[in-house]
């Protein structure tokens, strides 16, 4: 198979609001400076062009039409993934591997800040006839999840607490994060309940943003970087919209994504061979359940883990070093991609106070958010 | 580097119905049923799916595609949605070209759908939203509103008669009358689409296919599998896909550059030099008659211009030189937009392995063409199979 | 063909279906709102139809002129702040004239949609916009038009600060 790496990041906010900027200009300035660090010329360069998008996110359908002209792509192979960010790298790496494009790109964005209605959204991707009647807000699927995670593993809610303190402060940190912040733990479980055992910092808040990576094949990338990084493995997997059958305690979804990137970049035993990992945290108790799943640690042991600082930056397996979503904002549709970009900086010792020491190999995975079971996960290293 | 070679081994559609009682997923999983048993295969032979559907609005749910996972038999597989508007149908099985060529995949699900139905007062009105929410949805225009400037920037540029683009319409209507899925089929004349409804001028109602629910699904495998499950696979001979500028009215609608992009980028991959002796049989995106002749040009299979001429001479009829829309086409078939794309590939798959039955075109046609088409008038997709 | 649709020959419905009873429904009516940052580009085009003024950008690479304003052209891939201050005339590019409603209902006069090249931007750069004062038989592709804005106090930054073009 062709070798491919990320050569060329770029990104734009990330902020709770970008009044200035409509989307199409944020997508350009990450795009532009994508191109910059990448050295290329999209109208030139890049054969391929992935976007990211949901029609309810932005408020247009079939949206993929707003796409090509502020990324470069006019009159060019481009087309929409209705995914996470890392659902669409994957489209672009798939390409690449054909042989039949050697310069591809990928963009995801948030303007979160402009549905006014984001719950109501949310609520509109359950089932229409089984579930929707029932007319409860969408966080009550994160509950009992939660609950059930909780039951099944005896994580603890000072656990799961600890996750928001980590991954606040770690943002504090990234200057790119929209919600750095140094809180107690008493402050994480003293915010009132959304949806038993949720409680309210427990749930990342939504930031702005948009990220645009370019993916090259292995001559090019060396051509084009002095610091290509590589993907060696990517995996992603559906277990099933219905919430009447899903698996509650462990996160299919995320052990599946993992065992096929594991698999492709001949991992056998991650606890030794990752890094460091930047995974899901939509809510807190996600990091957990996510970093069992992906085969970070034992089932049951990431609440222990997080206690014991393992998961800080000075830890021997930090998680998030860039805040993850807690910290830097939930992304929509982008968020997989900012959990790539944090580990892509960091590969690349560009990630300024919150750098990691001798890091080589990384994990980046992310999950659509309620009420999917839908996750992709990429492996990279320099 | 050689590239992996990729074919279409198995095929399944649903009926095209106004409205079916089968939810979008349980059309889904019809048409993922057929093709499977069409080459005897079953979901544990498949490594990935994806899935193709678009707008979300017209189904009614944020995040269609993960609402339609378990129809579509991704359960516990890697699978992912694309989307290219009125494209995607196409856009999907190319979907499932690189997901095998990749070399990720030896065998991967394409499965396309849409349940139009769902949408109250008329699926129409979900169409509003395609429109630039700032400059444009405030006027309230509806989707026929473009389709309309384009064809009569076509006609008047070339010169061309409603007359002379209706005999589409007659041609493909007829033409469904063979196919068991269609949902429009019809012995209709000129005269009855002249004198049909005129909704906006020169668009009139029998100039367009209808709203539809309906689901189509492929296999797509790579050639050591390929070749164990059957002795005619269909082979991916080239693809391509182009998106021109969103800003639609600073285009010259009267030529869809963005299709002859597709086709020559799909035409360099299957070394195609002469598209016009080399493919045998064709499936150009019809939702409106006009569009069948536009993409006809834009495939450079015939002068710009001069597409109604090859129509009124029979070149495009089922028997003709270059059968063009065999199955009948949307206009006879039926439009669920994503799946409609599909169907084409279907059709080519059929038509190509001599399957037709009564809509075979005659000469074991070896090369064929599926083409889609949509977003605001914008993106070109293209495959050529062939045996 | 080889579609094995007999195995799965579907359920059609009608209208009577539905009126009888028979079948089953929910209905959702969802609450989606959007309030979209129109950004730099947008905010000074609509900022100016308020004044009464529709302006365009310029590419400095290509020189073409376009309206709607965009900050990067998208054919050179160059940033674009070039303001033009465009004419409110220009030519119909194409036209239609249309019966049915956004929603397909049937509409009780016509509408006649139009895509205008606006006078002042390059050949081709148009926008969407409606004719009236005009006769919908006597409109062709190529017959020049203005726009007709509301009065100033009803202007609010929107496209619909022109009411529509008419024929000069």
């Amino acid at each position: 198979m062709r070798q491919v790496a990320i050569v060329g990041v770029g990104y734009s906010g990330f902020r709770s609001i970008t009044p200035d900027l409509s989307y199409k200009e944020l997508m350009y300035e990450a795009a532009a400076k994508a191109y910059e660090d990448a050295g290329v010329d999209p109208r030139r360069d890049v054969e391929s062009f992935v976007s990211v998008a949901e029609d309810f996110n932005e408020g247009t359908s079939i949206f993929d039409e707003y796409v090509p002209d502020q990324i470069g792509g006019v009159l060019k192979p481009v087309h929409t993934i209705a995914g996470d960010g890392i659902h669409g790298l994957i489209a672009a790496y798939m390409q690449v591997l054909t042989g039949a494009m050697d310069i591809v790109m990928v963009e995801a964005h948030s303007k979160a800040s402009n549905v006014l209605t984001l719950s109501d959204v949310v609520a509109y991707a359950m089932d229409p006839v089984y579930n929707r009647p029932l007319r409860a807000n969408p966080l009550f699927i994160a509950g009992m999840e939660m609950n059930r995670y909780l039951y099944k593993t005896g994580t603890t809610e000072e656990q799961c607490a600890q996750v928001v303190v980590k991954n606040r402060a770690n943002g504090f940190l990234n200057p790119s994060a929209a919600y750095g912040a140094s809180l107690s733990l008493d402050a994480v479980l003293s915010s009132e309940p959304l949806s038993h055992p949720l409680k309210r910092l427990e749930v990342s808040s939504h930031a702005d943003g948009a990220i645009v990576m370019v993916l090259a094949s292995g001559d090019v990338a060396q051509e084009l970087s002095a610091l290509p990084i590589w993907i060696m493995g990517v995996g992603w997997c559906n277990e099933t919209p219905s919430l009447e059958t899903r698996d509650w305690e462990s996160a299919t979804y995320a052990r599946n994504s993992a065992r096929m990137a594991y698999r492709l970049a001949g991992i056998r035993n991650p606890r030794l061979e990752i890094d460091f990992a930047e995974v899901d945290d939509t809510f807190a108790y996600k990091e957990l359940q996510h970093m069992e799943a992906l085969g970070l640690c034992r089932e049951g042991e990431a609440g222990l883990l997080v206690e014991e600082g393992t998961t800080e930056l000075d830890g021997e397996l930090p998680l998030n070093p860039s805040g993850g979503s807690l910290g830097v904002g939930h992304l929509l549709d982008a968020s997989g991609l900012a959990r790539v970009l944090e580990v892509v900086l960091q590969l690349r010792g560009e990630a300024g106070q919150r750098q990691l020491e001798d890091v080589e190999t990384g994990l980046a995975f992310g999950w659509r958010s309620i009420p999917t079971t839908s996750g992709a996960a990429v492996v990279l290293s320099i | 580097m050689a590239m992996r070679k990729v074919a279409v081994v198995g095929a399944g559609m649903t009926k095209f119905m106004r409205r079916a009682q089968e939810t979008g997923r349980e059309l889904a999983f019809q048409a993922s049923r057929m093709a499977l048993d069409s080459c005897e295969m079953t979901l544990d032979d498949i490594d990935a799916v994806a899935l193709g559907t678009a707008p979300d609005a017209f189904d009614g749910l944020h995040m269609k595609g993960e609402y339609l996972s378990d129809g579509a038999g991704a359960w516990h597989k890697p699978y992912m949605r694309c989307y290219v508007g009125g494209g995607t149908g196409v856009f999907a099985a190319i979907q499932g070209w690189y997901h095998v060529a990749s070399g990720l995949f030896d065998t991967c699900l394409v499965v396309c759908e849409e349940k139009m139905s769902s949408c109250m007062p008329h699926p129409q009105g979900a169409f509003l939203t395609i429109f630039d929410h700032t400059t444009e949805r405030a006027l309230k225009p509806n989707l026929i509103w473009i389709f309309a400037l384009e064809m009569n920037r076509y006609m008047t540029m070339h010169g061309i008669e409603k007359k002379d683009i209706a005999l589409v319409a007659v041609k493909n209507k007829r033409n469904a009358l063979d196919h068991p899925c269609a949902q429009l089929a019809a012995n209709i004349t000129v005269e009855d689409v002249l004198n049909s409804e005129v909704l906006a001028w020169p668009v009139q109602r029998l100039d367009i296919s209808p709203t539809s629910d309906g689901a189509v699904a492929i296999v797509m495998a790579a050639e050591h599998v390929a070749k164990r499950i059957t002795d005619k696979p269909a082979w991916v001979r080239g693809v391509g896909w182009s998106l021109d500028t969103a800003y639609w009215t600073s285009r010259d609608l009267y030529y869809p550059k963005y299709v002859e992009y597709a086709a020559r980028m799909a035409y360099d991959m299957a070394g195609i030099t002469e598209p016009r002796k080399e493919i045998h049989v064709v499936e150009p995106y019809d939702p409106f008659d006009y569009k069948e002749l536009h993409h006809l040009e834009g495939l450079l299979l015939a002068d710009k211009g001069d597409a109604p001429r090859l129509t009124a001479e029979g070149v495009t009829a089922r028997d003709g030189n270059m059968p063009v829309c065999p199955s009948g086409g949307m206009l006879g078939v039926g439009n669920p937009i994503a799946a409609a794309g599909l169907m084409k590939i279907s059709e080519i798959f059929w038509q190509l392995r001599g399957e037709a039955g009564k809509r075979q075109v005659p000469g074991q046609p070896k090369t064929g063409l599926a083409q889609s088409w949509g977003d605001l008038m914008q993106v070109g997709c293209v495959m050529i199979l062939g045996v | 063909m080889s579609a094995n649709v007999e195995n799965f020959p579907g359920t059609p419905l009608s209208q009577a279906d539905f009126d009888e009873g028979k079948i089953l429904t929910t209905h959702w009516k969802p609450k989606l709102e959007y309030g979209w940052d129109a950004g730099v580009a947008i905010s000074r085009y609509l900022a100016e139809l308020k004044n009464g003024r529709i302006i365009g950008i310029k590419c400095s690479r290509c020189r073409s002129t376009v309206v709607p304003p965009r900050v990067v052209c998208e054919w050179c891939w160059e940033p674009m702040d070039d303001w033009v201050y465009l004419k409110d005339t220009g030519t119909v590019n194409t036209f239609s004239i249309c019966y049915i409603r956004w929603d397909a209902s049937r509409a009780k006069e016509p509408q006649i949609p139009a895509v205008i090249e606006i006078d002042g931007a390059s050949k081709g750069a148009g926008i969407l916009h409606l004719l009236d004062e005009v006769n919908a038989d006597d409109v062709t592709i190529g017959m020049k038009v203005q726009a007709v804005w509301k009065p100033a106090d009803e202007r609010t930054g929107a496209i619909t600060d022109i009411r529509y073009f008419k024929p000069t």
